[in-house]
């Protein structure tokens, strides 16, 4: 692979990064207490610098290929192909080292991390897909791990809980609140306001504070960055017809859609977790639910009540059960430049096995949800369809017995 | 005369602003536990509007919230108790005339209006907001007007972290005092603010145009006196929240927490 550089693109309304301040059209910016005030200046003032510098992009570029395992493969699924009666394309970010898209984003914030002279990082986990990528590059680094984790997600991802311990992370319990994401998250965020000079805070997804949505969704535009190359190779054009990727936060299709935001002949179809259906009371789907808010330190679509309480959300997959979205995401949705759909529970759960027989790849409850979005566009033969194939489905192997009743 | 700055022109020393949250221990406890501490001696009341996700606040404040919004506290229902805050009600709570804050994260807020809410505040005889995840630029450019239209102060927060310049520039936007963390950390730490002496006494140096108090960590007597040393006065919050946990006397429980403090 060549050491390509990240594409540095230009700041403000028609690059696919935020503006000064950090926001993307009305929403983003750095809603935090003054306590955390240093840390994310630290960041802001320095991400840009550190990720241009030759000897950074070539470590990053480096440890991408040779440990992550990348370019991951763009595949054409023939056989999900002639289903859709269209052309589809997997990106196989499953096939990243440990089995998800998460690992782009930890490789490049711990050597972030190691250049800011950090001792100990610290992140907060759902399912526990990027608490074990935040595990393995500390690992890697040989450098101090705690993990967030609500004690609910605990009890019900222990294979991920062991993993983390096994790369020698501490995994913290987050008591407060509803004990799942959101609140480790917090947890993760007062651990921070509590450790301000030693720690750095590797943040999951594109959500937080000013710089984190751009600096994650720098870190996982590789993802659309090979696309781009790889369709060139296999079809002739760089451009696909419409790009697929499921959002709970929103990391892995904002690394989806990166290299295409400014290209208006690519349709952007972002996927959220219905959960049991939108106005059930138990979905995930914060852009049909949601309203402009703030949560986690930035203004973006927030799921709360009318008085503005940040609501529980459902859905089947950790990985989504998230009640806000980062504010690139909020800002595509509110601008019309990205096609917003919602899969439930039960609909995701079905593409998981059809995908799985179709095409010999089991994939994450997550990604299932952006492979049932298939049947709810209208595809063309001539169509070049890409979905973000974000993660293996090893982690949710409990769930796929219990619905075939094994 | 606004009622902050009169106090801090007639008080330099030993002002004690105590917090509590709206709606806590029960949902009709604000104006009682508002009257409790202007009768034991508190000079100013910070009075918490529970969030969801409070991302400054350690584990008391938290429960407290949660246990507010249990109850059915909201910023409308709070506006409603506090219509009789400054003149008395018909249940025999007699009136608040000590200064009254308001501190609660951005969010419910901006679901209330911002306007409206300002508007409101100052209807019922609010002082001055903390809004701990207002950020400057936006309080520049969004909010500060609104907040000032209706004659509210705002106080900002700084901490042991933040640089002497940009302490200077937060005391310009500040008004009513300058609220100075005790140290990094969430709400109710046991970290020692014995250790903070020279963070005090840099602020005393700098001569700022707001009065100093000193949040996060005072808890007693000797962290409310070491506080005082070199500033205006102290802010106790998740340890007067844990004396009314169990209380079944607001009153009661608010005398002797706060005659120990208060005492020379
Ligand atoms: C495989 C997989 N896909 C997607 C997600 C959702 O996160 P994001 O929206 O940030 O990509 C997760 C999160 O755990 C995941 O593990």
């Amino acid at each position: 692979m060549t050491t390509k550089e990240i594409k540095i693109l230009p700041i403000g309304k028609e690059g696919s990064g935020p503006d000064e301040y950090g926001y993307y059209g009305s929403f983003g910016g750095a809603y935090i207490p003054e306590m955390l005030f240093p840390n994310v200046e630290e960041l802001k003032t320095r991400y840009l610098e550190i990720m241009a510098e030759p000897a950074f992009q070539n470590e990053f570029r480096t440890l991408l290929r040779d440990y992550v395992g990348r370019p991951t493969p763009l595949f054409f699924a023939e056989r999900l192909s002639k289903q859709f009666n269209t052309r589809i394309y997997l990106k196989r970010e499953d096939l990243c080292h440990t089995g998800a898209h998460k690992i782009n984003n930890t490789v490049g914030q711990i050597l972030l991390a190691l250049r800011l002279g950090k001792k100990r990082i610290i992140a907060e986990t759902g399912a526990g897909q990027h608490g074990v990528a935040t595990a393995t590059v500390c690992a890697l680094k040989g450098i101090e791990c705690v993990v967030y984790m609500g004690e609910k997600d605990i009890e019900r991802q222990a294979p991920n809980v062991a993993r983390m311990k096994m790369l020698g992370a501490t995994v913290v319990p987050a008591l407060s609140g509803s004990r799942t994401l959101k609140d480790a998250t917090n947890e993760a965020i007062r651990a921070w306001i509590n450790n301000p000079t030693d720690t750095h805070y590797i943040i999951g997804s594109v959500v937080g504070p000013h710089p984190y949505p751009d600096m994650v969704a720098r870190f996982q535009s590789v993802i659309s960055e090979e696309v781009r190359w790889q369709l060139l190779e296999q079809t002739g054009s760089e451009l696909p017809s419409h790009m697929i990727a499921c959002v709970g936060g929103g990391s892995n299709a904002a690394g989806a859609f990166y290299h295409f935001i400014h290209e208006q002949a690519v349709k952007l179809v972002a996927v959220e977790a219905a959960g049991h259906g939108i106005n059930t009371g138990m979905s995930a789907a914060t852009t049909q639910l949601g309203r402009s808010g703030i949560l986690h330190g930035s203004k973006s679509l927030v799921m709360q009540t009318e008085d503005g309480q940040v609501t529980e959300p459902h859905s089947i997959s950790a990985g989504l059960d998230y009640p806000g979205i980062g504010p690139l995401h909020a800002h595509l949705y509110e601008s019309g430049r990205g096609t917003f759909l919602s899969v439930t529970d039960d609909d995701a759960l079905r593409s998981a096995f059809e995908v799985s027989r179709l095409e010999g790849i089991i994939p994450a409850l997550e990604t299932a949800h952006a492979f049932s979005a298939l049947k709810q566009l209208s595809l063309r033969t001539d169509n070049t369809v890409v979905v973000c194939l974000s993660g293996r489905g090893d982690k949710d192997l409990a769930t796929y017995m219990k619905a075939m009743g094994v | 005369m606004k009622r902050l700055s009169q106090l801090f022109a007639t008080k330099k020393q030993r002002i004690l602003n105590v917090y509590c949250t709206a709606g806590y221990p029960e949902l009709d406890s604000t104006l009682p536990v508002m009257k409790a501490l202007e009768d034991q001696g508190a000079d100013i009341i910070e009075l918490g509007m529970p969030y969801s996700d409070p991302l400054a606040d350690g584990p008391v404040i938290q429960e407290s919230s949660l246990r507010a919004i249990e109850n059915g506290m909201t910023i409308a229902t709070l506006f409603n108790q506090l219509s009789t805050m400054r003149t008395g009600d018909a249940a025999g709570t007699g009136k608040i005339t000590i200064p009254v804050i308001l501190m609660g994260y951005m969010n419910p807020v901006l679901q209330y209006g911002f306007e409206r809410f300002c508007e409101k505040a100052a209807e019922v005889g609010i002082d001055g907001l903390i809004l701990p995840d207002l950020p400057m630029h936006e309080y520049e450019t969004i909010y500060g007007p609104t907040i000032r239209k209706f004659g509210l102060d705002l106080v900002f927060l700084v901490t042991p972290e933040t640089g002497e310049q940009r302490i200077r520039r937060i005391d310009a936007l500040s008004s009513g005092f300058l609220y100075a963390v005790s140290s990094s950390s969430t709400t109710g730490s046991n970290k020692n603010i014995g250790d903070q002496e020279a963070y005090f006494q840099k602020l005393q140096s700098m001569q700022l145009q707001n009065p100093v108090l000193v949040g996060f960590g005072i808890k007693d007597k000797s962290t409310f006196d070491a506080a005082c040393k070199y500033t205006n006065g102290a802010i106790i919050g998740s340890a007067y929240i844990k004396a009314l946990e169990h209380s079944t006397d607001v009153a009661g429980t608010t005398k002797s927490f706060l005659s120990n403090i208060i005492a020379q």
